[in-house]
């Protein structure tokens, strides 16, 4: 097992509500003409846009923070430890993904080990920084909110916009790290499905089901490994 | 105006000895505690500090601005703000209002700093020009930094008039060719009230003036040190086009048949969703109206820097570093079609260069199909 099952229902929670806030929040940002006769006591289309994208927005928050805890108590594939960036493994896993990968340079000699089981080390970093920019998205968000708010916790925020000089650049930072979203996307899912069909290990499905396919002299490795622990 | 001489009288003298009754004077206090958003039961303390308390001597100083903060200020809702508080009474230094000129007005200012050394308020309008040593505004030989700081030196407390002291308004606007600086950002040791907008309400710098007259001591200020009592909530937060945001109905120009009908100014720009004041609520012109109402979106002037936070008329948003046409939704439609050729150069260099891995993996799946019973 790789992605035990919180893992992968944290990854599909996400999709869902970083889609749903992504489309509300371009709605938002540019409503489109509405077609309609009705009078406004009668009409609440704005109020439900809104409503979808800050309901979308506080479970995508208490996702994050369950994605965190998990990182504590789950396997080591989700460990903080597998998301630390400062280790010397990291870096030549990281040249190495580059250089085969994006450089789609070959080897004389292929070694099965910088195959990583889990992420490679550029994903690693890549989710990493995409963490910082759910971060970004977290504080600015709540902070646009917090104003309209009563409750304490958007209300934790209030102090952001005021930091960075206003709304006019809070709402500027919230509108560019969306995209950063949408951008990360089409590259994640696309090395998805390269990895998947390059090295035939189940990388798709294994989002799905939690299991990838590893050579067999490796799997007893590991087990022997945790024999020995 | 008043001359340093005089006894300081009490509010309520100064205001029955214009000639204003008793009545007059107590519908006053009335406005201002409305005006200040206190409950009625405080309109009698209102009255009383009035009654008892001596005048508070006021330094008005003007550097870059265009004056329209005294204009609205004379302009508030009551006379007795413009005749008392401005005129008659509280303003002992102020080159728009004050009668005297020259080395008497000069006069006149140093005295009071002198006579009323941390007591008097200093009121600053415009902002402060730092560069080429100060020399785009000088007053009386000396320039803008100077004469500021040696009012500032004494004053219990600064208030910044508008948005030209509080932000630095047009003046800092890219490429601020001046260096026009915000007055918090010279003086650290003493409290600062922000009062920003282009102008400010005239309601609301009385009301300012009056809660530090009445109470003695500074109003309740958010982090951006804006009186909470007005800048507390968003104009769109408080505009009575709010139902048609919320209901999804929008002008789409400034002459179509929405507009006419007076839906939300949302998509034609209007800043009221990112502008903290009370234009909404209390509104200009003795509570005629405002901006939205005239059909007009918000231009956010009492925000920082809302000059160069994109174009007046657009929901557009500007993307720092970028040519001024160009938006975050350009810049990100871009960006992801560059992406898209990327990948696809991509997949097809990968399938060029990792052939021989490939096609292994394809022999070996059909030599394992071959030994699948079926």
């Amino acid at each position: 097992m790789v992605w035990e099952l919180p893992v992968r229902f944290f990854h599909w929670l996400n999709v869902l509500t970083i889609t749903i806030l992504a489309i509300t929040g371009f709605i938002i940002a540019n409503p489109p003409a509405l077609q309609s006769s009705a009078e406004a006591t009668n009409l609440h289309s704005f109020g439900i846009v809104r409503f979808i994208h800050f309901g979308a927005a506080y479970i995508f928050f208490f996702n994050m923070i369950f994605r965190l805890y998990w990182s504590i108590v789950g396997n080591k594939y989700a460990s903080w430890r597998a998301f630390w960036p400062f280790s010397k493994k990291t870096w030549n896993n990281f040249w190495h993904v580059l250089k085969i990968d994006i450089m789609l340079l070959n080897e004389d000699h292929p070694d099965v080990k910088n195959i990583s089981i889990g992420h490679n080390s550029v994903a690693t970093l890549s989710y990493l920084a995409l963490f910082f920019i759910a971060l970004i998205q977290v504080f600015t968000g709540f902070a646009l909110y917090a104003d309209t708010s009563g409750w304490w916790l958007p209300k934790l925020f209030d102090w952001v916009s005021p930091l960075l000089g206003g709304d006019f650049v809070t709402r500027t930072i919230h509108h560019i790290s969306t995209w950063i979203f949408i951008l990360f996307s089409i590259v994640h899912v696309y090395l998805v499905f390269y990895h998947d069909w390059l090295e035939g290990r189940g990388e798709v499905s294994s989002m799905f089901g939690g299991y990838k396919f590893v050579r067999e002299d490796r799997v007893k490795k590991a087990i022997k490994k945790e024999n020995e622990e | 105006m008043s001359t340093n001489n005089e006894k300081r009288n009490t509010y309520y003298e100064s205001i029955i000895k214009q000639g204003y009754s008793r009545r007059d004077f107590m519908k006053f206090s009335t406005y201002m505690a409305a005006f200040m958003g206190l409950e009625s039961s405080m309109v009698g303390q209102i009255a009383q500090s009035l009654e008892n308390t001596p005048r508070l001597p006021v330094i008005w100083e003007h550097y870059q601005e265009c004056t329209c903060c005294s204009e609205s200020f004379i302009r508030s809702n009551h006379p007795i703000v413009a005749d008392i508080i401005l005129d008659r009474i509280s303003l002992d230094y102020s080159l728009t209002l004050m009668a005297a000129s020259g080395y008497q007005a000069e006069t006149a200012k140093h005295e009071t700093m002198k006579k009323y050394k941390g007591e008097y308020i200093l009121c600053v309008e415009g902002s402060i020009p730092l560069g080429d040593d100060g020399n785009y505004c000088c007053i009386a030989g000396k320039s803008a930094k100077d004469t500021f700081l040696e009012a500032a030196e004494g004053a219990k407390a600064i208030i910044a008039w508008g948005s030209c002291a509080s932000n630095g308004c047009v003046q800092a606007a890219k490429p601020n060719p001046t260096e026009a600086t915000p007055i918090h950002k010279l003086v650290k040791n003493k409290p600062i009230i922000r009062v920003p907008g282009c102008p400010p309400i005239g309601e609301v710098m009385a009301g300012v003036i009056m809660h530090v007259v009445a109470f003695g001591r500074l109003p309740k200020l958010d982090r951006l040190g804006r009186p909470k009592a007005f800048y507390g909530k968003r104009v769109h937060d408080t505009c009575y086009r709010r139902p048609y945001y919320d209901a999804g109905l929008f002008a789409e120009t400034f002459d179509d048949e929405n507009s006419k009908k007076g839906y939300c100014l949302y998509k034609l720009g209007c800043k009221g969703p990112l502008t903290y004041n009370a234009c909404a609520s209390m509104r200009w012109n003795n509570g005629i109206s405002f901006p939205i109402q005239s059909g007009h979106g918000c231009i956010g002037c009492s925000e920082e820097e809302f000059w160069d936070n994109g174009p007046f008329y657009e929901r557009t948003t500007k993307v720092p570093g970028f040519p001024v046409e160009s938006n975050a939704d350009t810049v990100g439609k871009v960006t992801a079609g560059v992406l898209a050729g990327g990948i696809a150069l991509h997949a097809v260099g990968a399938n060029i260069s990792k052939r021989k891995e490939l096609m292994d993996r394809v022999k070996r799946g059909k030599s394992n199909e071959k030994n699948i019973d079926s």
